[in-house]
Order: C-alpha cells, then structure tokens, then sequence
C-alpha cells in the first residue's frame, strides 16, 4: 500500500504499533532489525523493491512454515540462525491451494512473487487434506518451480545410533517426470495402465546436475541406477543420457548399477556408494531407503532444484499433527535443510558453524528430543544448539 | 511349498523324477553342478535334463519352456541380458515367467543361525506377482527423444496374487499380510491392486491386512525389518523388496527363491544375480541354490531327501571349519555334508 501525503517512517511506526500486537512481532522481541526488515517487506509495493535479493548485505529467504509442527520448528531454525548471526531475513509466506483463473489449481501469487524474487526457500511440512479436490501442495511447489532435482544428502548421524555406521551419499532423483508423470487409464474395466514418461531433455538436465553437484562437493563418483535390462527403452534412454553427460566430466568416475543390485548392496555395505543419479520411482524409494539408514525422516534434509535458479529446501517429514504446538518436535531435519541452504549459496562457514553445533548436541545426548531418545523440549534442544553455536564463535 | 495346488507331481518315470535344468550364465553352470554332485551323492531319484539358453536367440528359450511345460518342474540359474542389443530383444527370464504363466515369486527371509547381520529375528515370506506390472515389455517412443513405458495392472492378476498369498499364510500359519503399494500416487494402478487385495482379505477373517507404502516400507525394513509377516506386492516392488530382505539376512548367496504357476514351478535364486564377476573363480555361495533345490523337492513331495539336504546345509554354515565371506572355496562346502 502506499498513501501519497503520508511520510514514509510515520506510517512505518503506525504498522509497526499495529504489528506489535501479533505473535509474529512477539517472536522478535530484542531483536529489532531483522524484525524491521520483515515488516516492511510485507508492507512495500512489489515494484518498489529492488528485483535483486541482497539488502544491507543481507539475503533474502522465503520461508514456508508449513503445517503442524512446521512454525514451531521454523521459529527454532530462525533463532539458531540469528544465534549463528547469519546474513539471512526471513519472508514468511503461506503456501494454501488456491484457484486461480481458468479454475486451475495454483499458489498464492504472493508466494509465487517471493519466490520468483528471493530464489530461495525453505519450506516445512504441508499437509494434503484427503478428497480436497486438489492436488498435493508438494506437487503444485513443483510443478509452478520446474523443480526438476531431488538432492539427499545421507550422512550417519554420531551420537544418533543406526545398525548402520559411516554412511555418506547422496541420492539425485528426477523429480518430474517418469512414473510419476500420473497419467493413467482404464483401459477396460479391469485392465489399468500407468504411463512412465522417460524424455532426453529431462534426463540430460538431471544427469547435469548430478555431476555439477559431485563436482562442486568434491565427490568422486556416480553411479546411475537404472533397470535397463526389463525397460530397455525408457531406463536404456536415461542410461544413454548419463553416459553422454559423464563424457564431459573425466575427474568423475561414473557407474551404473541395476537397481535390485543397489538396493541388495546399500542394506549390507552403504559406504560403497557415493553420488547417486536415477530416475522418480527408483529415488523414491532409494532416498527413503538412504534416510531409514541414518534414523529417518525425522534427522534427513532434502533439497530441491529448479530451473531458473530456484531451490527449495525442505524437510521431508510428515506434519506431525498429534504433537503440533506441545514444544515437543525435533527440528533438526529442517536445520539440516537450512545448512544445505547455506552451503548453496556459499555461505559455507555458516553452514559449518550450525553443523557442527547441531551434531555436536545430538552426540552429547543430555538435550535431545523425544524422537531421538530424550526428554527435553524442542526450545530446550534450540537452545543448546543456539548457545554452542555462541561459543564456536 | 506350493501344496495349494493340489495335483501330483509331474514327470515320474520308473520312480525317477525327470526336472528341467538351465544353466543360465555366470555362476549359474557352476552353481548347479553342486547341486547335481549334490543329488547325485545323496542317491536323490531326480534326473536332470539340461538344457542350454544362449542369450542372442530365440530357438534356445523356446526349446527350454518347451522342456519346462514336458517335465513341470525346472531348475535355472539366470540368464544374463544385455541391455546394450535392441529393445526388441526381451529379457529371456522374463519370457519365461510369461509363457509359462509363473504368476507366483514366493521368497521365504529368514535370519540364519551363524549368519553375522545386523538385523535378528528376520522371517518375512514374499509373494511378488510375476507376470505384469512394469515388467510388461510395452515401450514406444512417441516422438522423439520421448519414451513411453507402460505398466499394467489387471484385476484379474491381483486377485490371483492376492489369493495365492492369503492361501499360503494361512498354510504356514502366518498371522498377518502387508500389501506394498504406492496407490497414493498411482492412483488407479496401484489403487486396483490394493482393492483387490482388500476384496480377497475379506475373505480371510483370520489373517490380519494392512497395507503400506514402498517407500515407507524400505524404510521400515532397514531400521525394524521384524514388524513384517507376510508382504504381497506387484512386480518392481517385489523387485526392490525381495533384494532388500535379501541384502538384511546375509546376501544374495543364501536367499532361495521359487516361482509358481498353476502347472509348473521354477526354483532359482531369490534375486537373480548373474554374478559374472565372481564366476568361475570357485567362490560363489552355494547355499542359495541348494535351498532352492530343497524347495524343489518339497514341491515334488521328496520331503525327507528335501530335509537331511537342508539340515546338512544349514548344519555346514554352523560349523567353524567353514565360513561365509572366507576366502575358503566353494566345492569343499559342498561335499562336507
């Protein structure tokens, strides 16, 4: 909004007056800056404000809080990073499915426009009412996005006992096409066919991406998980892609590996695999392998890659309703995203700094959350985290 | 183990049983000659008709159903594919299972006494439909640069599927059946498999039904794999699973595996490795095939040659003298027993 007459800063201090009453403000006490920042974000015309997302030397993030347990971790992931006083603000946005013109199902515009603007985000859980009548906001996040890559990065948590030790790899799945394209028919009653959808162009983007990404991580290989031998055409065409990209980059070693063989080989010796690259059904079910190995949903970040340079991180958790608001969840899924986000856009030292502070919590066990075998709070295990994160400094 | 169907078994001439043999590739040849030294030393009234399946053509695997549909009962190692030939070329272990209509991969995991895994107390039963799903060998490309693969799912399959794993659990006295599925987001397909499982369990009062996504369940078999019973699932969950449970108790050596259909049964490993990379080197895993061949003489009412080779078996992995991942070779474990 904007009232010609009226000065600037005046009407600042009204909204801010205003504002002062709302749980978000109160969540902010003491610390007025960044606080400052975000409401006048939410107040100044789009167009006023600079297309690019660096303020004062301050990034931009949108952040998505989701439902359930999803503010109170996000409260929790914001302390730990003012804690860390990190370069980030934080724009709060509400992802609810909405319908746009043509009664086509999409995201808020305003979500949309942060997004498009900030070019990264974090997001906790949604939830998807069941016979809604639309499809799941995970879906929607996708497909508005293009966001073609699953990063999952699965590293053995110390302190958090698997049977499985020293796991380290990340698993790269294509995230819009293939088994999941959902087109279906009844072709007679009784018969049904579910289309895989397997294209060069989706294939060639996503191989790209998992080389680029061993590269920039140091990582020494991939290896592309497949079933060529039963879908000869589709996997074969994945297949074909993978090798051409791997051409292009010598310094990685680059395997490929049936699927059934993946799966045989993770569950006895997980260390022998490093960078991960498959299709959407397969890394499905191969990231959610990888996370059972190192504790779970609960302990596992994910990250996702668009075109146009959008990221979203997320944690990939579900919205936990039964103990949403009772202080009780464990946000270190969403931490670890958050890390994975600051190591994207470079802030690595930070990303370190949080880490480390978060790992070092867990392996001490005398503050740790229900799911991870303690008792305390999820402010208390913020708290901890946050104070380490002090004395790193 | 396939005493829900109730004929006789086939092919008995002068109180010999005659059994198809295809050696297959990698260590498949080496494989089943343990398995014939094996039956051969024990007097085990089985004679084997062998037959060779080349991978480039296609007179091979139809000379082998062929002997398949003459004897009823076979005894494969696997026959490898080579993805690199054309598209035309379909699996021939798939070709298989189709012709033959072995709808039925029964797989049995259980922890084996003497077995180091990190996991205990594994004893989960199998059930994979054989025949569809996304082993249907439908692909086109539409346009190009565009792959279309179809998967197919009947009614008429999953009921049959179903039927065969609420029989066998009820046979074994197994308490509940977990039916794998990822109906939330294929949505008809997978939908018509998991209705039809809850149409059959219905009829079963006395087995407990639930179902669970494939992406939960691997994540559930690698922290807490004892909560599973009895899991019945279409084709490439089968796939995933089978190996999973495989890789928890032990590997792809010890794991047997035995494919059903209404009038013959093929008995192989349970996840159909090739293993050319440790063929003829005289250090594959014997104990996969030797189960697999146990369970082939359950299947021809051979009960207690089927049961002193299993005890020998199990009784040799016990021993001390004679270790898994020992750099020990193969055939002395063979012929301790």
């Amino acid at each position: 909004m904007y009232f010609p007459g009226f000065s600037y800063e005046a009407f600042s201090a009204c909204v801010l007056v205003m504002l002062w009453q709302t749980k978000h403000l109160l969540m902010f006490v003491g610390k007025i800056t960044p606080n400052l920042t975000h409401v006048l974000g939410a107040v100044k015309k789009p167009a006023l404000c600079s297309r690019s997302a660096f303020t004062r030397g301050l990034k931009t993030v949108t952040l998505i809080p989701g439902d359930g347990i999803g503010p109170e971790i996000s409260v929790a992931v914001m302390k730990i990073f003012e804690a860390a006083k990190t370069p980030i603000q934080w724009e709060e946005r509400n992802v609810t499915a909405i319908q746009g013109p043509g009664g086509k199902w999409i995201i808020p515009p305003d979500c949309k426009e942060s997004m498009d603007r900030t070019l990264i985000g974090l997001k906790g859980p949604l939830k998807t009412p069941i016979a809604a009548g639309h499809p799941s906001m995970n879906l929607l996040l996708r497909k508005t996005f293009d966001l073609y890559a699953n990063v999952r990065p699965c590293v053995s948590i110390e302190g958090y006992k698997t049977p499985y030790t020293d796991v380290d790899l990340v698993t790269i799945r294509e995230n819009t096409e293939g088994e999941y394209s959902g087109i279906e028919h009844i072709i007679v009653d009784g018969v049904v066919q579910s289309i895989k959808l397997i294209t060069e162009d989706a294939s060639r983007r996503i191989a790209e991406y998992a080389f680029e990404y061993a590269r920039n991580n140091q990582r020494s290989s991939v290896t592309a998980v497949h079933k060529a031998n039963i879908m000869r055409m589709s996997d074969g065409l994945f297949l074909r892609k993978c090798r051409e990209v791997a051409e292009n980059f010598k310094d990685i070693k680059f395997t490929e590996m049936y699927l059934d063989t993946v799966c045989l080989n993770m569950v006895q010796d997980p260390t022998q695999f490093d960078v991960l690259v498959m299709p959407n059904l397969y890394g499905d079910i191969l990231s959610d392998l990888c996370a059972g190995l190192i504790g779970g949903l609960g302990v596992t970040p994910s990250g996702n890659i668009g075109a146009n340079g959008v990221a979203i991180f997320e944690s990939v958790h579900g919205t936990a309703p039964d103990i949403a608001g009772l202080d009780l969840a464990n946000p270190t899924a969403l931490l670890l995203s958050a890390v994975m986000m600051l190591r994207h856009m470079g802030m690595h030292d930070y990303g370190k700094k949080i880490e480390t502070a978060c790992f070092d919590t867990i392996r001490d066990k005398k503050v740790l959350t229900g799911d991870l075998g303690g008792k305390s709070k999820c402010s208390e295990f913020t708290e901890e985290i946050c104070r380490r994160v002090k004395d790193l400094d | 183990m396939a005493t829900v169907k109730p004929l006789p078994p086939p092919a008995k001439y002068g109180g010999r049983h005659t059994v198809t043999l295809i050696p297959g590739d990698g260590i498949g040849p080496e494989l089943l000659n343990h398995v014939r030294e094996l039956f051969r030393f024990s007097c085990v009234p089985v004679d084997f008709e062998v037959v060779n399946v080349c991978s480039s053509t296609e007179d091979d695997i139809n000379n082998a159903i062929t002997a398949i549909r003459r004897n009823g009962v076979a005894l494969k190692g696997n026959i490898e594919t080579l993805h690199t030939l054309p598209a035309s070329h379909k699996s021939r272990n798939n070709l298989l299972r189709t012709s033959l209509d072995l709808y039925a991969n029964v797989m049995h995991c259980k922890s084996l006494p003497g077995v180091q895994t990190r996991h205990n107390n594994i004893d989960i039963m199998i059930i994979r439909e054989n025949t569809e799903g996304e082993y249907s060998s439908l692909e086109h490309e539409s346009v190009t640069g565009v792959v279309e693969c179809l998967k197919i799912i009947t009614r008429t399959n999953s009921l049959r599927i179903a039927e065969y794993a609420f029989k066998l659990a009820r046979e074994k006295g197994r308490k509940r059946v977990t039916a794998v599925h990822k109906a939330n987001i294929m949505k008809l397909g997978d939908g018509l498999f998991l209705q039809c499982c809850r149409e059959v369990a219905a009829g079963y009062p006395d087995i407990a039904f639930d179902a669970m996504i494939v992406d939960n369940t691997t994540m559930q078999l690698v922290s807490k794999p004892q909560q599973f019973d009895v899991m019945v699932m279409p084709n490439l969950y089968g796939n995933v699973v089978s190996n999973v449970c495989a890789g928890l108790v032990g590997g792809p050596g010890l794991v047997p595996g035995a494919n059903y259909g209404h009038d013959y049964a093929v008995f192989e490993t349970a996840t159909r490795n090739t293993g050319k990379s440790i063929a003829d080197r005289n250090i594959a895993n014997p104990t996969a095939m030797l189960l697999a061949s146990c369970m082939m003489l359950d299947h021809l009412k051979l009960y207690d040659y089927a049961t002193m080779i299993r005890n020998a078996v199990l009784t040799t992995m016990n021993e001390t003298r004679v270790r898994l991942n020992s750099p020990r070779r193969c055939s002395p474990h063979t012929f301790h027993n």
